[in-house]
């Protein structure tokens, strides 16, 4: 019976570990991206659009909050994916520094500057949420200055990427800081939780469930899939172009332009 | 207070720097094939002049 399953299991592992296999070959990977990313634009256009209907117009506003509540549908999602990111980025930068696999280099430095940015909007869209509810645009508050600290981080990362020519030995020492920034991550995590803070701690929890009504609830999961298919596409369309950039004196570039020019 | 400046300026920096960042790779792309077009170029001319 076990050797059944073992034979049967056999062709899906090694399915796997083909496709594996073969993301890390540059050209391979550049024209499968190239064909997925369209319908990745595509279905983070519906769900956000989907989302944003539900969280601006249909919801009703809030009894404490009023129409400032909204906002969550961009900060809270953007919040969420700033660690995430970094998370990702920092599991990407081991891999590299472990394994030497060059196409998480690329797609390691490439989530960078996506982090930054959901790491931006969420703190600027928190701030534009605290003027209103609690009287202030900012405070040195634990869970406000350590994500602070995570677009510094980011920033960090894509400065000593730039600043090193050599694209490998520039993306090995990027990837050790941004290991070592992972520190952060429990830190904002647990902020709400280790020190009294005026940020609010977490409204939604993935075993406790959640104090939000439904109606307000749905739009924000939607909108936290939705930014998910925003960084997949974003990034890998970011890792294609540095694959270009750092390809362009290799036959399998100069090859796809040469065709894509007759 | 009225809300509303405060729910319209949020989504406007996040539609301003989701597009930024998404377009921003687009023009690197751009200038990344014009790179790669002229060192074509380069070399054909190189290997044409070559007897």
């Amino acid at each position: 019976m076990n050797t059944n399953i073992a034979v049967k299991d056999k062709p899906r592992k090694n399915a796997l570990v083909m496709f594996i296999h073969k993301m890390g070959s540059p050209p391979w990977f550049y024209d499968f991206t190239g064909k997925l990313i369209p319908w990745i634009w595509l279905i983070f256009g519906v769900l956000t659009s989907w989302g944003l209907y539900l969280g601006l117009v249909k919801a009703p506003a809030d009894y404490l909050q009023g129409e400032s509540f909204r906002i969550m549908y961009i900060h809270v999602p953007s919040a969420w994916m700033s660690m995430l990111i970094y998370t990702s980025m920092a599991v990407m930068g081991f891999i590299a520094l472990v394994w030497r696999v060059r196409m998480m280099e690329i797609l390691a430095m490439s989530s960078a500057p996506v982090g930054a940015a959901f790491t931006l909007v969420a703190l600027v869209t928190g701030s534009l949420w605290g003027r209103p509810t609690w009287g202030t645009y900012w405070v040195w508050d634990a869970r406000l200055t350590s994500e602070l600290v995570l677009l510094f981080l980011y920033l960090g990362v894509m400065g000593l990427y730039s600043a090193i020519d050599e694209p490998r030995k520039a993306a090995r020492a990027a990837c050790l800081l941004a290991l070592v920034g992972a520190v952060n991550l429990p830190i904002i995590h647990y902020s709400v939780k280790w020190w009294n803070t005026l940020h609010q701690g977490s409204s939604i929890s993935l075993t406790g469930g959640s104090n939000i009504d439904p109606s307000m609830l749905w739009p924000l999961l939607i909108m936290a899939i939705a930014v998910k298919f925003y960084y997949a596409a974003n990034l890998l369309t970011r890792a294609r172009v540095r694959l270009l950039e750092q390809d362009l004196r290799k036959g399998w570039v100069q090859n796809l332009v040469r065709e894509r020019s007759k | 207070m009225s809300h509303t400046p405060f729910i319209w300026a949020a989504y406007t920096v996040g539609t301003i720097v989701f597009l930024w960042c998404a377009l921003a790779p687009l023009a690197r792309k751009k200038s990344a094939l014009r790179d790669i077009r002229r060192l074509i170029q380069l070399e054909e001319s190189s290997g044409d002049s070559n007897p």
